[in-house]
């Protein structure tokens, strides 16, 4: 078990094992993306009292779950790269701070959109708001750390450091409509309570954040991948597979 | 891989992250716990009547709109109406302006404005706090019709 992680940790071996998974990988994404889209937007029931505006949750919601679960797994890449020093986790810390930031904004700029209907504002200062907003800070951080830096083993643990530490933003977010008045609602999902809307409103929802989770592993996986032979260009391998292809 | 059989200095490394992890986790949550009421949006009801909220500046308050306390001007925009924690607070609200769509008895609002010294608060801005409560209109109508019958069935009894 742990050769075999070790085997895959090497550049080449996870290339040619992500070359494999990734077509069905990205098949699944796509089709759980748009039955998922097409089950919430077209054929789910509107809210008693949002009305239509309340779909924009087929989006918000898994954006928002994967933004904080994106930077949970770039973390653990930091603290696997600060620990073990495999050239994996530093090369899987760069790829997802970029698909992070942009998950995180898709969440802040549908949030808005619904606030505005709903709310009556796009914006508040309030707990939740704010902290996933340092959320997509933390996120370009790491992306503007790692390009401030010339030297790839120093800019490497910089970026480790940071990402590592930004955990202890997770949490707040999380807990943030819990501990504090916020305008944000609090969450309609539990781990031991039923969730607070009909099945037809979260099974679909489920399906798009499965659906979410997909594309994440495969721009991941792609991002990975243009690294690796980005990196390893001098290497044989490389080479025999360029001038194979 | 047992943690005791892992290399000095890979355990070395596992544990200044750790401890890097926990310090700054523990620095945030005292700033975090410093800063507690400035980090709530607005005041409950229950903290405005017990006199915890600054009369006469800017602040935000929040509650339930009470049923039935909504007075709405024939002549413009004046709207009064209270609003309450579930509990024996209850805060009234004066406003002049157009309340957002979801503005309901019943359902939770947040207000800016200001808070006299009638206890009164003057907003300048209304919002809708909407809950995470989601379900289909027909639902509603199906709980009314139920609850209708319900009491039909009562009277008849």
């Amino acid at each position: 078990m742990w050769n075999w992680f070790h085997k895959l940790s090497a550049p080449k071996s996870f290339f040619e094992l992500s070359g494999k998974l990734l077509p069905w990988f990205g098949l699944l994404a796509m089709l759980t993306l748009a039955v998922g889209a097409v089950w919430g937007l077209a054929f789910a029931p509107p809210d008693y009292q949002q009305g239509n505006s309340a779909r924009i949750m087929y989006v918000h919601v898994p954006a928002s779950i994967l933004a904080q679960s994106s930077y949970m797994m770039m973390a653990s890449a930091a603290l696997v790269f600060l620990v073990w020093r495999i050239k994996l986790a530093d090369i899987a810390l760069q790829c997802a701070a970029p698909i992070g930031a942009s998950i995180t904004l898709l969440a802040l700029v549908t949030g808005a959109i619904w606030g505005k209907p709903t709310w009556g504002t796009w914006w508040v200062w309030d707990a939740r708001l704010t902290s996933t907003l340092i959320l997509f800070f933390l996120f370009v951080g790491v992306i503007a750390l790692r390009s401030a830096m010339d030297n790839r083993d120093s800019a490497g643990r910089a970026t480790a450091v940071l990402a590592l530490v930004g955990v202890v933003n997770l949490p707040i977010i999380k807990y943030s409509v819990d501990w504090w008045f916020t305008l944000h609602q609090s969450s309609s999902f539990s781990l031991t309570a039923k969730p607070t809307m009909p099945a037809e409103m979260w099974i679909p929802l489920l399906i798009m954040v499965v659906g979410f989770y997909l594309f994440f592993f495969v721009a991941w996986m792609l991002r990975i991948r243009a690294e690796i032979l980005h990196r390893e260009i001098r290497t044989q391998w490389v080479r025999e597979r360029v001038l194979s292809s | 891989m047992k943690f005791g059989k892992m290399k000095p200095q890979r355990r070395n490394r596992l544990m200044i992250a750790g401890l890097l992890v926990v310090s700054v986790g523990t620095a945030v949550s005292l700033a975090l716990k410093a800063l507690n009421e400035n980090i709530n949006l607005y005041y409950s009801p229950a903290q405005i009547v017990q006199g915890e909220a600054p009369r006469n500046t800017l602040i935000r308050a929040g509650g339930m709109v009470v049923a039935n306390s909504v007075n709405r001007s024939t002549t413009d925009l004046q709207v009064s109406f209270v609003v309450s924690d579930m509990g024996a607070s209850e805060v009234m609200i004066n406003y002049v302006g157009i309340l957002p769509d979801l503005f309901r008895e019943g359902q939770g609002v947040i207000a800016r404005g200001v808070l006299n010294d009638q206890n009164v608060f003057i907003a300048e801005e209304v919002l809708a706090k909407h809950d995470e409560t989601y379900m289909p209109p027909e639902i509603l109508q199906t709980l009314a019709e139920s609850k209708a019958k319900a009491e039909k069935n009562g009277t008849s009894l």
